[in-house]
């Protein structure tokens, strides 16, 4: 991280990968490592691509969570030999807001799943299965719920989906 | 440029506010038609290797810039921009289909969630592909002086981000959409 040996532009003819690069600047990557991310993201987009469309797996859970294992895969790929991430780039600012961002990132996905999730649960408007603790239910739930059977049974299955 | 990096960071938080709509409304259809019924897998494979095939072009702009020559960076950004121009076209002319199929973003949750993720990454892929002419137009007048490199390094990190929002499009909506 020699500050002083890259002052000026770059020098041409230098090696891109091997130069030092210094806060202020952005690496630019070599053709080796440009080619070996298009090589491995190509494997990595064509393979989840042909899981699904031959339909190499029986279990269609089994098969998703192995296309997201691959995007998982592949998103580093990219950060590495695109985006050129490295602990050092930006003096490790770069890393730090990236890692808190994939902190928020998680916090606002997996949360809005699981909370959604249990509220859809919760509001089931289903007759059959809650018809009988209908009695024990709190207020609120059972007027959304009689509104809820006035709709056609297509769309009671999600609350959503009412007008 | 770590500026611009914070930029894409927030950029990246409203994709994942999108992408988590769209985790929570995918599987609303109001009784319209589902991801199965609507995705053509083929077309989505063509659009991906489009946006991956303009991001190592982009590599090579930025390998031709290091090197100091100006007409090999200007050949391989407009190589991008036809990618990138290809990979819109071929979003468009999807959205064209469905909406002709009357699955338009007011049929139901999902298809409101889908079009506002993906139509999100349209328009960031169609605003890169007019600063990428801008700033060819600025290399051609000016060349590759010291704020012009800044600029394509920076459009280079929002080119490569858009791609990586791609893969999460690609994956999350259309393969695992599919087999639901």
């Amino acid at each position: 991280m020699s500050a002083a040996s890259h002052a000026g532009p770059h020098p041409h003819g230098a090696a891109p990968d091997g130069h030092d690069v210094h806060d202020g600047e952005a690496p630019h990557g070599s053709l080796q490592g440009y080619v070996i991310g298009f090589v491995l993201s190509v494997i990595l987009t064509a393979v989840p691509f042909w899981l699904v469309m031959a339909h190499v797996f029986k279990s269609p859970t089994a098969t998703a969570f192995i296309v997201m294992a691959f995007a998982g895969v592949q998103i580093v790929v990219h950060m590495i030999y695109f985006l050129h991430m490295t602990p050092q780039a930006q003096g490790g600012w770069n890393l730090l807001a990236l890692i808190f961002t994939l902190v928020l990132v998680t916090i606002a996905l997996a949360g809005s799943m699981w909370v959604m999730y249990h509220l859809n649960n919760n509001m089931m408007p289903t007759s059959a299965m809650t018809m009988g603790n209908d009695a024990g239910g709190p207020t609120m739930g059972q007027g959304d719920m009689s509104g809820m059977q006035m709709a056609p049974p297509a769309s009671a299955r999600d609350p959503r989906t009412l007008p | 440029m770590l500026g611009f990096w914070i930029y894409l960071m927030s950029d990246c938080l409203i994709f994942a506010a999108l992408f988590a709509t769209y985790a929570v409304l995918g599987t609303s259809y109001a009784g319209g038609p589902s991801q199965a019924e609507l995705f053509k897998l083929p077309t989505v494979a063509l659009n991906t290797s489009m946006l991956l095939l303009s991001s190592i072009t982009y590599g090579f702009a930025m390998l031709a810039m290091a090197k100091g020559n100006k007409s090999a960076t200007l050949i391989w950004l407009g190589i991008t921009g036809l990618f990138g121009a290809a990979f819109v076209g071929l979003e468009l002319q999807e959205f064209a289909e469905l909406f002709r199929d009357g699955a338009t973003p007011q049929r139901s949750a999902f298809l409101s969630s889908f079009f506002a993720l993906v139509g999100t990454h349209g328009l960031h892929v169609s605003l890169g592909i007019i600063w990428l002419i801008t700033l060819m137009v600025q290399v051609g007048r000016k060349g590759l002086i010291e704020a012009n490199r800044r600029r394509l390094m920076c459009l280079s990190l929002f080119w490569h981000f858009l791609d990586v929002i791609w893969i999460g499009v690609f994956s999350f909506v259309y393969l695992i959409g599919v087999l639901r």
